[in-house]
């Protein structure tokens, strides 16, 4: 099965603080994330834009904002403005202090249903739109042998 | 009639990936991956599926490209197609890989806070 979350955990030899610095601040998401820039309005709600020189923009929404502890955002895939089923992940950071350093978790679920929405379910009704059962018919007929 | 198991062509990952995320997809391609070919009655005969349900899932996997069937008698024989099922498990690590360099920039980023 198509796994439906990337988990991913590193250990940074940074105070807690200095981790959230990097995290959220647009100056640095622009370089960790796009590489051409980002905004951020650092409250829930808040808008985040995501550029990349050769890709353009991507757009996301702020949903927790734990400072220095939980930061996650909904991360808007195609031309889509806001999130709607099956245009977004959900990428979630979690900072545990660790000595001096700290841990940083980071959670991206909703692959599953990102993928079915994009690919799949534009194709399946396009299939349906312009005779996916007739041609399902005619595959049918070709599996089953024509003397059934 | 013109047969629609396309062998070859060229298709979006896109495709395999949506092909594979159903459960009962999932279970057909593994039967037929564990026994080298199949036909829609034998795998009908496997599974709690009909067999136009398995002839319609078998259509899908198809078009996908991530199975191949040929005419035998009056049946047509299956087999999964690993390049592509390949194909779909790296754009899966490539995901995951681009969030290690994500992490990795964060890293440095953090840490060359620390020292300034």
């Amino acid at each position: 099965m198509i796994p439906d979350r990337i988990e991913r955990e590193i250990r940074i030899a940074a105070s807690i603080e200095r981790v959230w610095t990097a995290l959220t601040e647009a100056k640095h998401l622009g370089t960790w994330f796009g590489d051409a820039g980002a905004t951020i309005d650092l409250r829930p709600g808040g808008a985040i834009t995501l550029t990349w020189e050769k890709n353009g923009t991507a757009r996301g929404r702020v949903e927790r904002v734990e400072p220095p502890t939980v930061f996650s955002f909904r991360w808007i895939r195609g031309d889509h403005e806001e999130p709607e089923p099956g245009n977004h992940t959900l990428v979630e950071f979690t900072l545990t202090p660790d000595g001096s350093g700290t841990v940083l978790r980071m959670v991206e679920s909703g692959i599953r249903g990102l993928e079915m929405a994009e690919a799949g379910l534009r194709e399946y009704a396009r299939g349906h739109e312009h005779g996916w059962t007739s041609e399902l018919g005619e595959l049918r007929a070709y599996v089953e042998g024509r003397d059934e | 009639m013109t047969p629609r198991l396309r062998p070859g062509g060229q298709r979006a990952p896109d495709d395999a990936i949506v092909a594979m995320a159903d459960p009962t997809r999932w279970r057909l391609l593994n039967l037929m991956a564990a026994h080298g070919e199949e036909t829609a009655t034998t795998l009908a005969a496997q599974l709690p599926v009909s067999r136009p349900a398995v002839a319609k899932h078998l259509s899908i996997l198809s078009r996908a490209g991530l199975v191949s069937g040929h005419r035998s008698g009056r049946e047509v024989r299956y087999h999964v197609r690993p390049e592509r099922l390949e194909e779909a498990a790296q754009w899966i690590s490539r995901l995951a890989s681009e969030w290690d360099t994500r992490l990795a920039a964060i890293k440095r980023i953090a840490e060359s806070l620390e020292d300034s």
